[in-house]
């Protein structure tokens, strides 16, 4: 147990989920949407017209980097490694913007809100891109792309 | 309007802010959690039970509830079929996700940590977007765009 947890934050991780599913209840309970970060940037961007009222996805995608620079200004620097180049984002981009559209969702709104819901599509949604996530990764470490 | 927007602003704060101390702010993190063969960082496994548990509990009360706290209705996902859009689009999507270790909610956030590569993603990410808007055999029951964003 110690051994795989030595470089993993459970504590810090178990806080943070409790406040991003708190937040996920304030847009189900206060405005009665669901908390879809594809979704909302969809709609916010303009890609979609389907969707939350465009000032609350406007509202809702502003809040995500208001929320970090918060920590990072109350706690002081938050960890983030971006040890991959700009294709590997750039790829990652692209796939994650179509792969989320096809899919109605990603780790928000299928993850968290559709599991919690226990919905049959969100549960087969999660499944199928936390595999696929884990044979990519696994598969660059394989072929030496590893970060 | 000013109250529903209070709320998505809340919210989305509170959201960012459980990103940054979480850790999923850290692609070498979230890839750490997908390297299953590998250094497994079980990190993401407390996040998402972290942030299962009040969303369990909201879904029990909106159950009792008749209307949102500052909105008319609930509008909620009501499609219940697996098709194949279901599946290919989370099958994509977690294969973007393990290869730059990064989904639309840390990388959006991480603009305020590390702009420069949030940003390249955050781009490609609107453009792989825009181009399942552009194909029709991806898209289906969704409308034209706003006349206001052509």
């Amino acid at each position: 147990m110690g051994d795989i947890l030595a470089n993993a934050m459970p504590v810090q991780g178990l806080i943070g989920g409790l406040m991003i599913g708190t937040a996920s209840a304030i847009m189900l309970l206060g405005l009665g949407r669901i908390a879809g970060v594809s979704g909302l940037a969809a709609r916010a961007t303009g890609i979609t017209v389907d969707g939350a009222p465009r000032p609350l996805a406007i509202a809702f995608v502003i809040g995500l980097p208001l929320g970090a620079a918060l920590v990072t200004f109350l706690t002081g620097p938050v960890e983030a490694r971006f040890e991959q180049g700009a294709v590997a984002l750039i790829i990652g981009g692209l796939v994650v913007g179509f792969g989320t559209r096809l899919g109605s969702g990603c780790t928000s709104g299928h993850g968290v809100c559709g599991m919690s819901r226990m919905s049959a599509r969100s549960l087969i949604a999660t499944g199928t891109f936390m595999i696929t996530g884990f044979v990519t990764v696994a598969a660059m470490n394989a072929m030496g792309l590893g970060q | 309007m000013r109250r529903p927007i209070a709320f998505a602003l809340v919210a989305g704060t509170l959201f960012g802010a459980g990103l940054a101390v979480s850790g999923m702010a850290d692609p070498q993190r979230v890839r750490g959690f997908l390297d299953l063969f590998g250094a497994w960082d079980p990190t993401l496994a407390f996040v998402m039970g972290g942030a299962l548990i009040p969303m369990a509990i909201a879904w029990r009360i909106q159950k009792r509830m008749p209307t949102p706290m500052a909105a008319e209705r609930f509008t909620l996902p009501t499609a219940r079929d697996l098709d194949p859009r279901l599946i290919g689009g989370a099958a994509l999507f977690g294969i973007g996700w393990g290869v730059a270790g990064l989904c639309p909610g840390p990388a959006i956030a991480g603009l305020a940590i590390a702009p420069v590569p949030a940003a390249i993603f955050v781009v490609a990410m609107l453009a792989g977007m825009i181009l399942h808007r552009l194909l029709p055999a991806a898209r289906v029951k969704q409308p034209a765009l706003e006349a206001s964003n052509v």
